[in-house]
């Protein structure tokens, strides 16, 4: 039985609720909401410009690292990489930079590498404790001879969802950080594909969807404007989630 | 309370019904209602968030194949109680982090001018004698009968009230901020001592939802006791500051 104080609370819910739905959807107010991401980065960038992540020790690994995203990219492009064990798949380092690069996965592998043992924490709210072993994307870059007009990396990569080939971006503070690696490996084994073989990003200090998997490329730009729909990664353009993923 | 401007004549009893008292200062009523919407956005864009992953874990890690102490199938939190009420995880998070400013800002600033004006050292501390335990079993039995105090009584906080505010606005708001802030990689990277407080990460989202429901459950009393002391004398008070004093009880 829906008393009258029960009909009276719903209908004044839901008149409530059909403002916030609608100032939700209101581009005016959504930028209003947004603001607080540059408020967000800006403290946080305050606070601590360069900081370490967390590191944890083998005790705290997770028993089973979750896959997020695509666990298994569906072109028969990537097929093929898989079946030869990538022995042909190479990192191209291109944009805004002095030299551009093209180089073979093995000599990635043979470079001088990192381990690191973090946490990756899900926009959604889970976390998974990963060790990554792999090259500082700063040697990369300083390879390539960055422009000094580069103010994003961008990552392009083999998975696809639809037709949409994944594609995130950072800023150079991240770039540039110590903890922000290629891996080519995790738990001391070559990383599996459902984790983003054979070369995936990990960006520490940001959430889940920013750390691109089955990366093929990094594009040094200027303005995020010319990459998809604009917002700088593909959930950023297909789902409206914020760039700045550090909260 | 303390700055009480009776403006009214104090003297005769008969009168007592008439006596109208400035209760509530301005930053507080400013802070009250701010607030009051505040805490509504982010529980209940909160609870949105909470529908992307419905399940609770402690320690550092927790996923899917992980041991949760709390679970849900599917998306378990209705619509009416979400903001925005249909399933967006972006517009949640757009909402809950845009007003966790103004809940971290007016804390702050609440604190800051509370302090200064003495409203928590005159108005919010218990006093010694409050904390007996005599006087606070005399305090619940006297709410348990729905007797509220009355004449000047009614002007200051009784013990009941001063813990339950001051459990709020000095445990209860600074976990969620804090519990909150801990779910960020960025600040634990720049504050690395949020997930040792914590025990990690998942803890710290546990606690973030346990004590969403201790306020919950703030809210409900509180209303309830507005409803029950008179709601139009309390709300007033709330909004202008003017609050009409009950007569004294003992003066019959």
């Amino acid at each position: 039985m829906i008393s009258r104080r029960n009909f009276v609370v719903a209908g004044g819910s839901s008149l409530l609720l059909g403002g916030c739905d609608k100032l939700d959807q209101s581009p005016a107010f959504k930028g209003l909401l947004r603001s607080a991401d540059s408020l967000a980065k800006g403290s946080q960038r305050l606070l601590g410009r360069n900081a370490l992540a967390p590191q944890y020790t083998d005790a705290d690994l997770s028993p089973i690292f979750r896959s997020n995203g695509t666990a298994m990219p569906d072109t028969t492009e990537y097929a093929q990489h898989l079946a030869n064990n990538f022995a042909d798949w190479r990192l191209t380092v291109d944009g805004l930079v002095a030299h551009p690069l093209s180089i073979p996965l093995a000599t990635i592998r043979s470079l001088p590498y990192r381990t690191q043992i973090t946490r990756h924490d899900c926009v959604e709210g889970w976390s998974a404790i990963g060790k990554w072993h792999g090259v500082q994307l700063s040697r990369f870059l300083d390879a390539a001879g960055l422009s000094t007009r580069a103010k994003y990396i961008v990552f392009h990569c083999a998975d696809r969802f639809g037709s949409t080939p994944y594609y995130e971006s950072i800023d150079l503070v991240d770039a540039f950080h110590p903890q922000t690696i290629l891996a080519w490996g995790m738990n001391n084994h070559l990383l599996p594909v459902a984790n983003g073989a054979p070369l995936r990003l990990r960006v520490e200090r940001q959430l889940g969807y920013k750390q691109a998997k089955f990366v093929q490329r990094i594009e040094a730009v200027d303005s995020l404007a010319g990459i998809g729909g604009g917002k700088g990664g593909y959930w950023e353009d297909a789902s409206d989630y914020a760039w700045y993923a550090g909260i | 309370m303390d700055a009480i401007a009776t403006g009214t004549d104090s003297a005769g009893k008969a009168n007592a019904s008439r006596r109208i008292a400035y209760r509530h200062r301005l930053p507080t009523r400013i802070w009250h209602w701010v607030n009051a919407i505040t805490l509504f956005v982010m529980l209940m864009s909160g609870l949105m968030i909470f529908n992307a992953h419905p399940h609770l874990y402690w320690g550092q890690y927790g996923a899917n194949f992980d041991h949760p102490w709390l679970s849900f199938k599917g998306r378990p939190i209705p619509g009416w109680a979400t903001i925005p009420s249909y399933y967006s995880l972006a517009g949640a998070r757009r909402w809950h982090l845009a007003f966790a400013w103004l809940l971290v800002i007016g804390l702050v600033a609440f604190l800051i001018t509370s302090l200064m004006n003495r409203h928590v050292q005159r108005d919010l501390a218990p006093t010694p004698s409050e904390l007996h335990p005599g006087h606070i079993w005399h305090d619940v039995k006297e709410h348990a009968r729905l007797r509220f105090p009355t004449g000047d009584a009614a002007l200051r906080f009784n013990i009941l009230q001063k813990l339950s505010y001051v459990g709020v606005i000095f445990v209860l708001l600074p976990l969620m901020i804090l519990t909150g802030l801990t779910m960020s990689p960025a600040m634990d990277a720049a504050w690395p001592w949020l997930p040792v407080v914590f025990d990690g990460r998942q803890s710290a989202r546990s606690i973030h939802f346990i004590v969403a429901a201790l306020l919950v459950l703030f809210i409900f009393v509180h209303l309830a006791m507005v409803v029950l002391a008179g709601p139009i004398n309390e709300i007033r008070s709330m909004i202008t500051g003017r609050y009409r004093i009950p007569p004294d009880r003992s003066a019959g």
